[in-house]
């Protein structure tokens, strides 16, 4: 569902492209320093005026999988209907992100949720803090190394008895 | 003993003081009647004015996403009706409907046509509370009892549908639970004859009641640019301009073979919202009717060679494939074949869009199920709404953008 | 052969007249979460009306209630607040665990949802459903009723009277008791 002229305007910035398609969804694999320049190349000169989704995939013990974090962007036309998913890939320890805030207002909160879930940092977040869980939280929950049922911290909190409550 | 609860401490006001010392802080929520259930906004008010609102939420964060890591596929649907419990069977249909894109099923005509059904009711349910709750916070309080009870009616509708009021889990891989009896037929065709006597009232009391249409026109202003920049979808987005509905843009299920129409505005406040809504209504009695006449007979889930969808009994008892099939999909180390592929499939849902981001790893369990949620996006439009407003505002506003907590912290 | 009458009859009438006017006019606060608070909107329609049960309003004040229904799951994030709204509310007070998701976790066995309520709050009643029917819900206000008639305040400490803390027992059981002396008693004879 995306359009030849958006994929040859990506391949004119980035050489070459890592294009597959499945189920009718094009998905393109953008290395992580390039990634504004293809986001804004997208909202700028493609009119994808609206960002869907940011998500994160976090691929450890993944069949084939060569690094441990994958950063999707969903993006829309909403005039045409087109239709992209950005993949791209990040390892430990460098966590960095260039933030698509600057672009899209709506960006702010999904980002905020990665960082929460996964630990994933963006520069240029305006405000890059958790969201979904309290500050006190250390761990990232939605990692493949973090137990379903938590570590204990979902209990830690003082009992009030009838008669002193 | 003191209990100092650590986790509520407003640790995000910031570091520094209130430049004027006439500004003040407000606490709303997480506990209070008018923030449908658990989210909390600091307000910072300079007398009656709010100057800026910071969100906090999380205080309903369950792990939705990670249960998914875990269940089936065909379990997780249970998971999904809690997310947005207003419209429980949108959400239902928005899960399978990712999972056959995933899989690559096409569903029969019988199922996808009883799916758009179900998908309108539960479009209906959703408008008609959050109208009924933007009427209750801002005085209205018999609009609620109306809305209420023609829910219950649905609920009705449900429960004969599936057994269950509202966390129904109706929808399975391939198709449905069961298929739909005369009864509800009957019984939908009762309420799309007598619904429309509710919405005239509803409109009636509300379109030229003076306080209500002061306390919602002009609120909560939001422009057909900044509705693109901020990613809202549905009818907060329909009410300031932006077009797009995915039921006639990207055609799903049995769309294509209705006729209604795109409900928008272009003021972008409160009451442009409430009107998208009430629109909406008419638009979904429409189609409920026009899938009613239409009703194709057939299968109400995909052939048993595509070994994903439990078989009938008759033919598990008298069929080798059937006894086959069953076998296979009921026990446990024997599942469906999933792709090893990512596929992102979103639905028109009551509030938005719905989408959902399936990982698929090869077993019946998916690798990662992430779920869209358009409650979550648009609350994060609040802080911008609201600004300038007065107190009494927030209330309208917040009821007008229908955030579902359980869909804003998953 | 004396029959025994049980002591302080005057004070034991007026503790089950206090019971039945608390029972018959518990006010709830509503902690509606999630699923549950619709099914607990639910009850308050008309449809089925808790108000015939003497829950004429859901005060959202604490301070003004004395039933709080927990109605959904409770988040790690929220169970704080949970507690800081049980301490606010003035005794006598009671709980209601409404659903599976705050009785024991429900669903969610997850890294942020409390297992059970009861864990953290001392809960009296506990209705089990996902979502509850509002029947069930009614059923478990009838039953709280109950309990609130037979069991008379929190601890009895209001009138003070001993019988209610004791297993009760038919009267014939009783046996007949010579009591101690009266200066042994510590009465002014």
């Amino acid at each position: 569902m995306t359009d030849k002229a958006t994929l040859d305007a990506l391949e004119a910035l980035l050489g070459k492209l890592t294009v597959s398609e499945f189920r009718g969804e094009t998905r393109v694999v953008v290395p992580r320093d390039q990634l504004f320049q293809v986001l804004e190349l997208l909202k700028t000169k493609r009119s994808f005026d609206l960002l869907i989704d940011v998500t994160c995939v976090d691929y450890l013990g993944y069949r084939d999988a060569v690094d441990r974090f994958g950063l999707v962007h969903q993006l829309a036309n909403s005039v045409t209907n087109e239709r992209i998913a950005l993949r791209t890939f990040v390892n430990e320890p460098d966590l960095n992100i260039p933030s698509a805030v600057p672009l899209w207002q709506g960006a702010n909160w999904l980002e905020r949720e990665c960082f929460d879930m996964f630990g994933i940092e963006f520069t240029g977040h305006p405000d890059l803090r958790r969201i979904l869980l309290p500050e006190e939280f250390t761990a990232h929950p939605l990692r493949k190394d973090y137990p379903l049922q938590g570590r204990g911290e979902r209990h830690n909190f003082p009992v009030l008895s009838r008669d002193r409550g | 003993m003191p209990l100092i609860p650590t986790m509520t401490r407003p640790t995000l006001l910031g570091e520094s003081a209130p430049e004027h010392d006439y500004q003040w802080s407000l606490n709303f929520g997480p506990q209070h009647p008018a923030t449908h259930t658990t989210l909390r906004i600091v307000l910072k008010l300079d007398g009656e004015i709010v100057r800026e609102a910071i969100p906090d939420i999380g205080y309903l964060h369950s792990g939705f996403e990670k249960i998914g890591e875990h269940l089936d596929y065909n379990q997780y649907v249970t998971v999904t009706d809690r997310m947005n419990y207003i419209s429980p069977l949108a959400n239902n249909v928005a899960w399978h409907c990712a999972v056959e894109k995933l899989l690559g099923l096409e569903l029969p005509k019988r199922a996808q046509y009883i799916r758009t059904i179900i998908c309108e009711l539960a479009r209906i349910s959703d408008h008609l509370l959050c109208n009924g709750a933007v009427a209750l916070d801002t005085g209205a309080f018999t609009t609620f009892l109306y809305a209420f009870y023609q829910r219950e009616v649905l609920y009705d509708i449900f429960e004969t549908l599936c057994g269950a009021r509202f966390t129904t889990s109706y929808t399975r891989v391939g198709g449905l639970m069961y298929d739909i009896t005369p009864l509800v037929i009957e019984k939908i065709r009762t309420f799309v004859k007598t619904f429309p006597k509710t919405i005239d009232d509803v409109e009636r009391m509300l379109n030229h009641n003076r306080i209500f249409v002061e306390r919602s026109k002009g609120i909560g202003v939001l422009t057909k640019a900044e509705a693109l920049s901020r990613s809202c979808t549905g009818p907060v987005a329909r009410a300031s301009g932006v077009a797009r509905d995915l039921r006639k843009d990207e055609p799903y299920l049995a769309y294509k073979d209705f006729d209604f129409k795109v409900c928008c505005a272009t003021a972008g406040d409160c009451f442009a919202r409430y009107l998208v809504r009430q629109a909406e209504l008419r638009e979904s009695l429409k189609i409920i009717s026009q899938a009613l006449e239409n009703l194709p007979a057939g299968p109400y889930s995909v052939n048993i060679g595509e070994r994903t969808a439990l078989p009938d009994k008759k033919q598990v008892y008298q069929t080798i494939e059937g006894l086959i099939s069953h076998f296979e999909l009921s026990m446990s180390n024997r599942g469906f074949e999933v792709p090893n592929e990512e596929v992102y499939s979103a639905i028109e849902a009551p509030n938005g869009e719905l989408g959902f981001y399936i990982v698929g790893d090869g077993s019946d369990t998916a690798y990662r199920a992430r779920c869209r949620p358009p409650s979550f996006i648009h609350f994060a439009t609040f802080p911008h709404l609201i600004q300038g407003h007065t107190l009494s505002d927030v209330v309208a506003v917040l009821g007008s953008l229908n955030i579902i907590a359980a869909e804003l912290d998953r | 052969m004396a029959l025994e009458v049980p002591e302080n009859v005057v004070v034991s009438k007026l503790d089950e007249l206090a019971s039945w006017c608390r029972k018959n006019s518990l006010w709830p606060m509503p902690f509606a979460t999630a699923c549950c608070g619709i099914e607990l909107m639910a009850t308050g329609a008309s449809k089925h009306d808790i108000a015939r049960f003497g829950a004429e309003v859901f005060r959202f004040s604490p301070r003004q209630c004395d039933l709080m229904i927990v109605a959904g799951r409770v988040a790690m994030k929220m169970l704080p607040v949970l507690q800081r709204i049980w301490q606010q509310m003035n005794e006598p007070k009671w709980c209601i665990s409404m659903g599976a998701c705050a009785s024991t976790g429900g669903v969610f066995d997850t890294y942020c949802v409390v297992q059970g309520i009861d864990r953290f709050i001392p809960v009296d009643m506990y209705i089990p459903g996902c979502p509850p029917r509002p029947e069930q819900l009614i059923q478990g206000i009838i039953d709280l009723q109950d309990k609130i008639q037979k069991g008379g305040t929190i601890n009895g400490d209001e009138f003070n009277v001993a019988s209610r803390q004791l297993r009760p027992r038919p009267l014939l059981e009783l046996p007949v008791v010579t009591p101690p002396p009266a200066k042994q008693m510590g009465l002014r004879v």
